[in-house]
Parts: C-alpha cells; sequence; structure tokens
C-alpha cells in the first residue's frame, strides 16, 4: 500500500520516538529489570502515544485505524514490549469505553488515560475461560448502588501498572457469553490483590499477573454499557486488540528481517559473504515476501474496520492470524542465518525469538482466528 | 534551470536522471525534463553520452569588473590576538595574489591593535587597512560590517577572503548582501582561472560527498570564507613593512548610538580543556568501536605517548562518550596531521572529509570491508583492544 | 508574539552514498527530512509559544511542491502556519537569491517580532542565508545561537548566548532580530499525531510565488544568482594504502617500525 503524507508522517514520528527514546541501553535495562522505567513510561504518556485513538474532543489524537497500527509496528520493530505498553492502554484498555462509555465515564476515564494521567487494564481472560471466554467465573452480584465482584483474572497484562481494570464479569450465571457485563474497576479499591508477576519467556517488561477480586463493591454508575452486553463489547475491542497484535508482529518481522540482512552482509564464512549463498538469499528472499504480503493483508484489515465493513471481524483475524505466524517463521529464520550467535543474548534476533511467539498466542490464538474465518465462511 | 536540454539529441537513456545529485531531472516521454531545483552544477552536462545537455548559465553584471583590483584577506583577530586562520589566508591570498598580478592586503578591525599591523606586514601584507577605533574591540556584526563595507566600496577589491570561522561566517554573508555580491562558504582550495583570472573557489557540500567548484563572474568582490586549517600558513619575514591605510580617518567612520545593534554583553571562555585538533601533528581518534566512552582512556593513553591529541568521530560524540570539541569531520574540525590513527571509525563520509588530507592514516578496525581503510596507509584488521596496547608496547620497546 | 520560522527540505545526507564505480552519488531512496537545524529554530520558537500565550508561529520555506510534506512536519510539531515560496523562477538560487525570496515572504507574513533560522542547512552547509535575509529585512542578527537567555517582551529585547570555537559571547539584541540556531541551543519536540492529523486534513499551507510576493522574476532564481557553479565532482577517494599481517605483535611493530623510519615519530 502505498501511504500517503499523512501516514508517512505518523510512520516518521513513530520511527523517530523509537529510535531515539528506546535505545538498546534502555532495552537491556527492561530486560535486567523486568520493568518500564518509570521516566520511561511518562515520556511514552506525555507523548500522547496512549490515547492515539481517542477522540481529540477527550485529550487524545483522534487517528483512525491505520495511523495507529503504524504507531505500534514502528515501536514494536524497535521494543515489542514497549509497543505492547502502549497498545494495552489504546486498544483492550480504551476500547470498551469509547465502546459503550457514557459521557461521565468518557471523561473520567478516558480523557485521563487519553492525556497521559492513568493506566488502563483488560481483565477478561481466567484460569478457567481462555479461548472460551464466554466461560468466565468472575461474578458480579447487585447490591443496591453497588456491584460485588469476586473471582481471579489471570495473565492480565500490565495489571500491576493499572489504575483501573475493565472487567468482565457474570451478571446472569444462567445465560452464558450473554449473562456477562463489563465494570471499571478501581484498582485501588478493597478487596483486590494481584497475583506473582508471571515468569514469561519474551515480552519481558510489561509484568502479567492475576487480579483476584474478593467482595469488591463497584458502584453502578462504573458499570460500563447495558447489563448482560459486555460480550459483544469484549470481542468488538478484541477486533481493535487484533489489529494491534498484526502490527506489533509486523514490527517484530521487520525487525528480524533487518537483522537478518545485516548479518547476511557482515558474516563471512568459506571466503565469503553468507549472504552469497543461495540457502541464506532464498531465506531472506521468502522473509521479506512474507512480511510485505502480511503488510499489505494488516493495513488492509485496518481500512475496512473503519469502513464498518460487515466481514471487517474475519479480516481482522486473518491479519492477526497470517502477520503472527509470519513473524515467526521470520524470527525462526533470523536465528538460523545468524547460526549459534543467534542463541546467545548478545545478539538482538535472541529476543526477537521469545517475543514473537506471544504474537500468536494472544489475543486469540491463531486457532481461535482460524475458528472466527471459517464461522464467517460456513455461517 | 541552468541546464538546458537538446530534445532532438536526447535519447532518454536516463543517465542524466540517476546521476543528479539533486534529483531534478525526471524521464518524461523519453526525454530528459529538467526540474525547478536544479542548481546548474553541470554534472549532466559531461555525463550525457549524446552531449544533449548544455549549461546555459547566463553572466550576469552589475559592475564594472575591471574597476576592482587587490585580494584582501579579513584579519580576524580575537582579544588583540590574530586568529591562525588570518595567516592563512595571507599565504593564500598572496599566490592568488601572485598569480593574477596584484596585491595581498589585510583589513583589520579593532581597538588599539598596532602590533597587529607590523605582524600583518611581516605576514606578507602589501597594505594593511586599519579600522581602529573603541567600537570595534570585539566583533559584532553591525560594527564590523559597516566599516569593512565601506572600505569596500571606496577601494574595490577584487577579491575577499574571510576565515569560516563563526566570525567569519556571520560577517561574510552579511557583506555581501550589503556589496550587492555572491559569497562562497567553507572553502576548502582556491584557484585562478589562468584565462580570465577569475577565482574558482571548491567546497565540500552534501555533508562532504560532493565537491562544487564556484565562481562569481560578473559581481565584484569576489567573496570567500575558507575554512580554517585547510590552507598553508603565510611565512613570516621579520621586519617586512608596507602601506598603512587608517580607514577611521580616510572613510571618516563615526559610530552612533543604535548604530551596532549587537550588545556583547560578556564572552564567557569554555572551561573544557581547549581541543587544538587543527595545529595537532599527531591525532589518535577513537569512534563507534571503542563501544563505550571507558574506550577513550585507551586512546588517550596512546596519544599520549605520541605526544598528540585525542579526536572522535561522530558516532563517539553522539553516543556522548566524549565532547564535541573533539570531532574530527565535516560538521567537526578538519585535520590534516602527519600521523592520524582512526581506532574502531568505519569511515563514514562525514568524517573522510575531515582527515583524508593526513599525511599518514593508520587505521584500526575490526571490520576489514570498513571504508576507512580505502584511505590508510597502513591498515590493521583487529580487535583495537588487543592491538593499541600492543602498539603502545612497540612504541615502549623503540624508546628503550 | 508573532514569530517566522525559517525552514528547509534537505536530502539526508548521512544516507547519501557514492557509487564505487561511477564515482557518482546514489539518490535513491535517500528521505527528504526537515533539516536538522531548523528543527532547532523551530523548536525555539514553540518554546516561546508555550510560555507567550497568543504567539503566533508560521513556518516559511523555500522549495518545490513536494516540501509541503515537511512544512506538515512542523505544523505537527506544533507551528501555526506554513509558508512555501515556490516557483520555478526561483529555481538555481544561490544564498544571495535565496534571501531575496525568503526576505520578501517574511515581508508579506508581516509584524514579525523574531525570525528564527537553522545556522546552516545539511545539503549546503553554506549558513548565508539567515544573516542575509537580516540584512535583506535590514534586521539585526546573531548566528549560532547556543541559549535564549531572556526574551523581554516589554522593553522589547532578547539575551542570546553566540557559540563561538572556544567558548561563548553573551549579546543582547532589539527586536524584531534575526537568530540563527545552532544543534545545542534545545531538543526539538516529536510531533503528535493528533496535530500530523490537523496538518494533513485541516491546516491551510499557502504556496506563494513572485507575483504573490510582487518579486521581479529578474531579481529570482538562477538569475538573481552571483555565483555559479562551474563543476561539481566526488572527491577523489585516497588510494587504499598497505593492510598489515601477522599476529597483533607483529603487525603493532610494523607500525611502529615503519612510522620510525619515516622519522614521524
Amino acid at each position: 500500500m502505498v501511504l500517503t503524507e499523512k501516514y508517512q508522517l505518523v510512520k516518521k514520528l513513530a520511527r523517530d520516538f523509537a529510535e531515539n527514546e528506546i535505545p538498546q541501553e534502555l532495552q537491556d535495562e527492561i530486560e535486567a529489570t523486568h520493568e518500564l522505567p518509570v521516566a520511561f513510561r511518562e515520556k511514552i504518556a506525555k507523548s500522547g502515544l496512549l490515547g492515539i485513538k481517542a477522540p481529540k474532543s477527550l485529550g487524545g489524537q483522534g487517528a483512525d485505524t491505520l495511523a495507529y497500527v503504524l504507531m505500534i509496528e514502528e515501536i514494536a520493530r524497535v521494543s515489542m514490549v514497549s509497543s505492547i505498553y502502549i497498545s494495552g492502554a489504546n486498544s483492550l484498555g480504551s476500547g470498551p469505553l469509547m465502546l459503550a462509555g457514557t459521557q461521565e465515564q468518557l471523561e473520567k476515564y478516558l480523557r485521563p488515560i487519553a492525556e497521559g494521567r492513568m493506566y488502563p487494564a483488560f481483565g477478561l481472560t481466567e484460569p478457567g475461560a481462555g479461548s472460551d471466554a464466554g466461560g468466565v467465573q468472575t461474578t458480579a452480584v447487585k447490591d443496591g448502588d453497588y456491584w460485588i465482584l469476586n473471582g481471579r483474572k489471570c495473565f492480565i497484562t500490565a495489571a500491576p501498572y493499572a489504575d483501573y481494570t475493565m472487567i468482565f464479569a457474570k451478571t446472569d450465571p444462567k445465560a452464558g457469553s450473554r449473562g456477562i457485563t463489563t465494570f471499571i474497576m478501581d484498582m485501588n479499591l478493597p478487596g483486590i490483590s494481584l497475583g506473582k508477576p508471571e515468569n514469561k519467556m519474551g515480552i519481558i517488561g510489561v509484568p502479567t499477573s492475576d487480579i483476584i477480586m474478593e467482595d469488591v463493591c463497584v458502584h453502578d454508575n462504573d458499570r460500563l454499557g447495558d447489563v448482560n452486553k459486555g460480550f459483544s463489547n469484549a470481542m468488538k475491542t478484541l477486533d481493535y486488540g487484533r489489529l494491534g497484535v498484526s502490527a506489533q508482529s509486523l514490527g517484530v518481522g521487520q525487525a528480524a528481517l533487518d537483522e537478518a540482512v545485516k548479518y547476511a552482509k557482515e558474516r563471512k564464512q568459506f571466503g565469503q559473504r553468507i549472504g552469497d549463498f543461495q540457502a541464506i538469499r532464498f531465506m531472506i528472499a521468502d522473509m521479506a515476501t512474507e512480511l510485505y504480503a502480511a503488510r499489505e493483508l494488516v493495513y488492509n484489515a485496518c481500512i475496512l474496520k473503519d469502513k464498518n465493513d460487515p466481514q471487517a471481524s474475519m479480516y481482522c483475524s486473518m491479519a492477526k492470524y497470517y502477520a503472527s505466524e509470519m513473524c515467526n517463521h521470520l524470527a525462526y529464520k533470523a536465528v538460523q542465518i545468524h547460526g549459534g550467535y543467534g542463541y546467545i543474548k548478545d545478539y538482538k534476533v535472541e529476543r526477537l525469538y521469545r517475543d514473537a511467539r506471544v504474537n500468536s498466542l494472544f489475543e486469540g490464538t491463531s486457532q481461535i482466528q482460524q475458528i472466527v474465518i471459517a464461522n464467517n465462511l460456513l455461517k | 534551470m541552468a541546464v538546458k536540454i537538446i530534445n532532438e539529441k536526447c535519447i532518454g537513456c536516463s543517465i542524466c536522471e540517476k546521476n543528479c545529485p539533486f534529483g531534478a531531472i525526471k524521464i518524461e516521454n523519453k526525454l530528459a525534463v529538467v526540474l525547478d531545483n536544479c542548481t546548474g552544477c553541470g554534472v549532466c552536462v559531461k555525463d550525457c553520452p549524446k552531449n544533449a545537455i548544455e549549461n546555459n548559465a547566463t553572466s550576469m553584471s552589475n559592475v564594472d569588473i575591471t574597476l576592482y583590483h587587490g585580494v584582501w584577506v579579513f584579519a580576524e583577530q580575537r582579544q588583540g590576538k590574530l586568529m591562525p586562520v588570518a595567516i592563512e589566508l595571507l599565504g593564500e591570498g598572496k599566490r592568488l595574489a601572485d598569480e593574477i598580478g596584484t596585491e595581498v592586503c589585510a583589513i583589520l578591525c579593532g581597538d588599539n591593535v598596532d602590533g597587529l599591523v607590523d605582524e600583518l606586514f611581516e605576514y606578507g601584507a602589501d597594505k594593511v587597512y586599519y579600522a581602529n577605533m573603541p567600537e570595534l574591540s570585539t566583533y559584532t556584526a553591525d560594527g564590523y560590517t559597516d566599516a569593512i563595507y565601506r572600505a569596500i566600496l571606496k577601494y574595490k577589491p577584487e577579491i575577499v577572503l574571510l576565515g569560516a570561522t563563526h566570525i567569519g561566517r556571520d560577517l561574510g554573508p552579511s557583506l555581501a548582501v550589503k556589496c550587492g555580491t555572491g559569497l562562497t562558504a567553507d572553502c576548502t582550495k582556491l584557484d585562478v582561472d589562468p584565462e580570465d583570472k577569475k577565482l574558482m573557489q571548491t567546497r565540500p557540500a552534501f555533508g562532504g560527498n560532493l565537491m562544487a567548484t564556484i565562481v562569481c563572474p560578473g559581481h565584484r568582490p569576489q567573496m570567500s570564507t575558507v575554512r580554517p586549517g585547510v590552507m598553508a600558513k603565510a611565512e613570516r619575514t621579520s621586519g617586512k613593512k608596507g602601506q598603512l591605510i587608517d580607514l577611521k580617518a580616510e572613510l571618516k567612520l563615526k559610530f552612533k548610538a543604535g548604530d551596532i545593534r549587537q550588545k556583547v554583553l560578556d564572552i564567557v571562555k569554555s572551561t573544557a580543556e581547549i581541543v587544538n585538533l587543527t595545529d595537532a601533528e599527531i591525532i589518535v581518534s577513537g569512534g563507534n568501536g571503542l563501544g563505550n566512552a571507558e574506550g577513550f582512556k585507551l586512546i588517550k593513553q596512546l596519544a599520549d605517548k605520541l605526544g598528540g591529541t585525542v579526536g572522535a568521530s561522530r558516532a563517539a560524540v553522539d553516543a556522548g562518550w566524549i565532547d564535541h570539541s573533539h570531532q574530527v569531520g565535516q560538521t567537526g574540525t578538519t585535520v590534516k596531521p602527519k600521523i592520524y590513527f582512526a581506532c574502531g571509525i568505519s569511515g563514514a563520509i562525514q568524517h573522510l572529509a575531515g582527515m583524508q588530507s593526513s599525511d599518514y592514516i593508520i587505521a584500526i578496525n575490526k571490520n576489514e570491508n570498513a571504508p576507512i581503510f580505502e584511505v590508510t596507509d597502513y591498515g590493521i584488521v583487529g580487535d583495537l583492544y588487543k592491538v593499541i596496547p600492543a602498539i603502545i608496547e612497540a612504541l615502549d620497546a623503540q624508546a628503550a | 508574539m508573532k514569530i517566522v520560522v525559517c525552514a528547509k527540505q534537505v536530502p539526508d545526507t548521512n544516507e547519501v552514498k557514492i557509487d564505487p564505480v561511477k564515482g557518482t552519488l546514489i539518490r535513491d531512496g535517500v528521505p527528504s527530512i526537515l533539516n536538522p537545524d531548523d528543527a532547532n529554530a523551530l523548536e525555539a520558537a514553540l518554546k516561546i509559544k508555550d510560555d507567550y500565550a497568543g504567539t503566533d508561529v508560521t513556518v516559511v520555506s523555500m522549495g518545490p511542491p513536494q516540501a509541503t510534506i515537511m512544512l506538515k512536519e512542523c505544523i505537527a510539531m506544533g507551528a501555526d502556519n506554513a509558508v512555501l515560496l515556490s516557483s520555478r523562477a526561483f529555481g538555481g538560487a544561490d544564498t544571495c537569491a535565496t534571501s531575496t525570496t525568503i526576505a520578501a515572504g517574511i515581508k508579506k507574513v508581516g509584524d514579525v517580532d523574531i525570525i528564527f533560522a537553522g545556522r546552516q542547512a545539511i545539503d549546503g552547509d553554506t549558513a548565508q542565508v539567515g544573516p542575509q535575509v537580516a540584512q535583506r529585512l535590514g534586521l539585526p542578527f546573531v548566528t549560532y545561537v547556543q541559549n535564549v537567555r531572556e526574551l523581554n517582551e516589554k522593553e522589547r529585547k532578547v539575551v542570546v548566548e553566540r557559540q563561538l570555537e572556544d567558548g561563548f559571547e553573551v549579546i543582547e539584541v532589539g527586536l524584531p532580530c534575526v537568530l540563527t540556531a545552532v544543534k545545542e541551543l534545545n531538543t526539538p519536540r516529536y510531533m503528535q499525531v493528533g496535530r500530523i492529523l490537523y496538518a494533513c486534513d485541516e491546516a491551510d499551507i499557502k504556496v506563494w510565488n513572485e507575483q504573490d510576493l510582487t518579486l521581479d522574476p529578474a531579481d529570482c532564481g538562477l538569475n538573481a544568482s552571483p555565483t555559479k557553479v562551474m563543476r561539481s565532482f566526488t572527491p577523489p577517494p585516497k588510494g587504499k594504502g598497505e593492510m598489515l599481517t601477522g599476529t597483533v605483535t607483529e603487525m603493532a611493530n610494523s607500525v611502529v617500525g615503519k612510522l620510525h623510519e619515516k622519522h614521524l615519530i
């Protein structure tokens, strides 16, 4: 896709930000400490990157989906984990609000997120409800003006950083996915505790942990959308989330290709650059082609999503499915081209390989995307 | 547009399109078309296999250029001391004046810097135009522009050379506009056209990627700022005299309140150690390959051993490992020492532009394909953290 | 306050490479960027805008129509308006002619308190246009500004630090004036996504030609340029020397021996 000036500038902004603000030393520090330094998180917040998609009237940047995806892609090219911190607030955190928030709720929650004063998380997954998100066990029981929440959410990205979490809880235990309601839960409320951050393979630096709720009282004013209408909110939010993951996949894929090309030009064996061997050349040609195909798929899905195309959801799943698998192939080949050096942490591809892996897992595994695609075709 | 395509001859081969340094030629309908951003550099003219491009730069003239004579050199002084570049310019100015068959003169502004007048004569000035006034004690754009402009108007030099220092590059542009003439910035080479005696000014552009030779055919004086450290210094002949022209009296110079609009409140010397790369005979430079700021300790060790000065590439400066004052290259200092050690410097064009006229260049780099090796006299492929200590050891052995 | 920033779109010279065989510049894929010093000039203006409510920042550039993307970038960073001075008549201008056109553009903007420009553009490295614009407008100027110490709107003056090779001068100058920025002056801010959308979808970037500026074409472009490029060439590379071989110690001894032989050490 030929990008217009607007998107070229968005890409340039993201690239400048990523290259200047996330140097190698910071990336190493993040890996070593398992944390994004506070100063770095503040810089992201001040730059308006947590409200890329939020409307301008609410302190956001008002970008369309393609601009958002370009931002995430370019940041992920340098640091996947930093891009997750950004996409977390933009898509999963803000998405439910933008879809269902009242004017008061938008002012109270979306504006501070967009202006970088507050960070949100998204609490859907549970130990027993992963791919089968409709099977959540967390309950919310009405008690006067309040709802009493009990249950356990798991794998919640950035939970330790969050000021608020969008909690999806059962309000009609008999009704399955049609009995789920969304709540905006203040993380300082009594009864909330966090599990120990998971010890993950990759995307180290944005801690992921359980949220445990024991008789947490959430005011009815913080109920998001209608009672029992939370599931469709979650699914629509995930459409955007899937484009975010697609963008991250493009970024990681591009980084893998860049590193592979650089190394193939530098490294000499048998008296010549390894890039002169056909075995390596074919791998690089495949990588570039797959990346290009994925990029077209993702950008096109963005446009369909913004046009409210009836099949947008399917295209988002296709983009997420293809791009996340693509970046795993590319990371694999980039390590392969590096040989033994690719297996040690001194080379960037080692981290790319670990970071890539999550893309075909979170926000719906590749198999869930296949189900969505097939359901659209066979209904 | 400065070049013209002869459509009958053009075959649309696109050689000019590919080679144009400014991207100012496009092939449309199998014919070359010159775009607005053409600068008339003429690269395409000589590249065209069909001679289908001609330079149609017209020479315009607003003055009678035959009235202008003599080569003037701006004798920049700070706190009563002549800047080294002024002496370089006198040397170069003398050479040019000899080729043209004219005199070389210095123009000096200051407050009671009479001692410098004799110094300028001894460095070869035939005449010294001297504006001696308290208002000119310290450089100001307005004060110096006014005094020198009026001198140029009256005495009509054909060439005016200024050092491309922070002062020369402030004064030159303002002076050129006042005189209604052109100015070529930061020249590294000056020549006289043997046919018409006009000044050919060569300077780097595009970060040193391209050299351009520039002329100023129809306007006078021909003005250049000249990069410090590039031209050979004039020889000093003690006791040599020349003619002194007192500009204050001759031009009836006077400054009223408000004439000089820049008020210099203070001059602060950098507290950082002054790095004199320009005059250094031996320079040991470190680059990206050092890996960290600590690496400069080793560089300094070798420099100290050789009695040399520490230099750096832009990459090392940008990384914050060493102060900008150490930077060698297009955006740093141009150097031409006897020996230049490039350690862990890959040899970006910007760097090469600033050091490739060194007498002997020795490069140490891990990557045998590093462009730095294209300009080195002696190349060593290896880890600088092993090679430099070995060199220091060898030097010790040599001394013993 | 009304501020004009002079900016230029330049090829990123860091990305320019030489074709080793033909000795020509490879321009393919070289991106065009906002000249780095001009970004510092813009940042200086935007800082004043942050401090003085109601400040209006207009970016003025001379260049081909494609340069509008750079002006959009300036608006995305926070500039209020942008003007592109563009015409075939402006082509081939040297600094002398360029300064005439830009000065006319600034005059048309009108009632300017401060004009910021970058010290120099990386494609030409002349550092001449800023002071020449000032001279044409009859305004005082200070080049190589590394710090704006004080801006006094009431007394209409500004105190700046002017970088020297071995320190700096502190200079006071009255408004209106022209100041040229070096990179030490500040760190330019990033664009904002929302501003990018505004710049590309809503902002009105004016394009003025010689008629809009009431300039005689004879005073513009190549016609009005005293200097001419006689020829340009890529600098010949110094020939490749000797690559030393052997162990580290052997190579070190060899190089020291050679320098000693030549009486260099």
